[in-house]
């Protein structure tokens, strides 16, 4: 199948700025992807972010969203569309004072029929398990509800990416579990690629590939196995490996023949019981 | 403090009052306006009171509540008579005390005018307490719609007042934490004359600004990636229906209106 997101030597430079953001980045994003840009601050993944959905149109380069080149003013509504994107802050992407009139800002926007909307509304609001605060007001809600209620209101579209630009980063630990829990899910059951931008690395690991931004540039791209192992190469870029990983190295250095590519506290826990069986 | 505020005087229950078309509501308060304006003898005042009451109760708003309204214009309603009492009208005088003078004239004109006044609050009132911002916002924009022919931006209005509304408790709820954050760096908002209380501001005000750009920065970004492109070709979640129920609401208030005019034409 075709790729989803195509971006080919994409440069991006800020008015103001003389530096350029992006310079000849190229990646590809199949269907069904889940995808973690992963980058310090000012690394340039939120630009990378902003010109998938045409909110930024590449200085150098081609971006092409399901066929569709980003530069085409005709096609930059039907882009939009098909990809829906999530922002940093909760408080400041929810339009309507009503849960479920939010959830309606998009299908207006699109001019779907009114018949049409309730339905839509109500399985984009139980798909991120919200159906119960349809009517309530959106300033009574926690940050990862009010999350979720951007999701629905993307999903009620109906894309088929979903780009999450640090959908977390100003959400509590159990916040940021609940949204990714939900992306996750909608990427598997509905097929919905996935396009998540974030500096968290746990968030990083659990993605199909991830794509390290730094200095506008890419820095290396591949399994979040493969990413992390790199320990030494990901700290020069200022960017940290999850604990796990850290660990193992550390008890490798002293001695402990671990695994290299330990994510998860799972994974740490199964690798010293299999080193435990082995001596005894 | 800021979270005793309430959004508007909107009074939540369910009733006829509540569930009629905003449009209709806007546009009989403008009639009951007229009426007001209309009424020249004081038995017409007790129909209009009449009508009032009556539509309080079929609202479910208790009276008092309504009256509540008043509260804040006592001053402007005491002026109001003081001044067409002792200042207006001429001829005989019914009441003379050194230099006061009172007519006939003057007085009937101050219980007019103060009547009025009372009146046009208590109307408008009905209007806001049964009706949810929301809707007001919405029938505000669906009766200026027709002006989009000469250019006039009804859509955008519409969306600037639900946006206002979407974002008051968000702002309030910022505010509060910026003056605590002042606080604690010993910021003192409470003690001084007024123009050091004025000045006390400054450091509040400049953050909220600051925020509230951005915050505006932000969404305008937001609602472009959910492909808003202003009012052309968009449908609504909430379609406004001319119910039987606002057709008898429209008959009722021709209704006060044939009997004020022929109560001023009778008596």
């Amino acid at each position: 199948m075709d790729d989803r997101i195509k971006v080919e030597k994409v440069s991006y430079t800020y008015e103001e700025a003389e530096e350029p953001a992006l310079s000849q980045v190229s990646c590809h994003i199949a269907p069904g992807e889940f995808v973690a840009v992963l980058g310090h601050n000012g690394s340039g993944k939120s630009t990378l972010a902003k010109l998938l959905n045409a909110l930024y149109l590449p200085t150098e380069g081609v971006v092409t969203v399901c066929g569709m080149d980003t530069r085409d003013e005709d096609k930059t509504w039907d882009i939009r569309q098909q990809a829906g994107m999530i922002f940093q802050n909760p408080d400041n992407q929810i339009v309507a004072t009503v849960v479920k009139e939010d959830v309606a800002f998009g299908l207006e926007n699109l001019g779907v029929p009114t018949e049409e909307m309730p339905g839509r509304i109500e399985s984009a609001l139980s798909a991120v398990r919200m159906n119960a605060f349809a009517d309530s007001a959106p300033h009574m809600l926690s940050g990862g509800q009010k999350q979720r209620v951007a999701i629905a209101g993307i999903l009620a579209m109906e894309p088929s990416v979903m780009i999450a630009d640090e959908a977390t980063a100003m959400l509590d630990p159990s916040g940021r579990a609940e949204v990714l829990e939900t992306i996750r899910r909608l990427n598997r059951q509905k097929g919905i690629t996935v396009v998540w931008i974030t500096h968290f690395m746990e968030e990083a690991a659990q993605a199909d590939r991830v794509i390290v931004v730094s200095d506008g540039k890419i820095a290396r791209e591949g399994t979040p196995r493969e990413v992390f192992r790199h320990i030494d190469e990901m700290r020069a870029l200022h960017l940290d490996v999850p604990h796990m990983t850290a660990l193992a190295k550390e008890l490798r250095e002293g001695g402990m023949p671990l695994r290299e590519d330990i994510l998860t506290v799972e994974e740490m826990v199964e690798e010293v019981a299999r080193l435990v069986c082995l001596s005894n | 403090m800021l979270k005793n505020i309430t959004m508007g005087q909107y009074y939540p229950v369910d009733s006829l009052v509540h569930r009629l078309d905003p449009r209709i509501k806007i546009l009989l308060t403008i009639a009951f306006i007229v009426a007001v304006f209309m009424v020249h003898s004081l038995v017409g005042y007790a129909i209009m009171l009449g009508f009032v009451y009556l539509t309080s109760r079929l609202a479910r708003v208790p009276f008092k509540m309504l009256m509540r309204g008043l509260k804040p214009l006592r001053f402007i309603l005491v002026l109001t008579f003081l001044l067409n009492l002792f200042f207006s009208g001429s001829g005989e005088p019914v009441f003379q005390l050194w230099f006061i003078t009172v007519t006939a004239q003057g007085l009937s004109q101050a219980v007019h005018y103060s009547l009025r006044l009372m009146f046009l609050v208590v109307g408008t009132s009905l209007l806001t307490l049964t009706t949810s911002p929301i809707m007001l916002s919405d029938g505000i924009e669906l009766l200026l719609s027709p002006l989009k022919r000469f250019h006039f931006p009804a859509h955008e209005l519409g969306m600037m007042m639900s946006i206002a509304l979407r974002f008051i408790p968000t702002l309030l709820e910022e505010t509060d934490k910026i003056q605590k954050a002042q606080m604690a760096r010993g910021a003192d908002f409470e003690s001084g004359n007024l123009m050091q209380r004025a000045k006390a501001m400054v450091p509040l005000l400049v953050p909220l600004f600051v925020s509230a750009f951005r915050r505006a920065g932000d969404l305008a970004m937001a609602m472009e990636a959910r492909c808003y492109h202003g009012g052309e070709n968009r449908t609504r979640l909430r379609v406004l229906k001319i119910q039987r129920n606002d057709l008898l609401a429209c008959a009722t208030m021709a209704g006060l209106i044939l009997l004020i005019v022929a109560e001023g034409l009778l008596l």
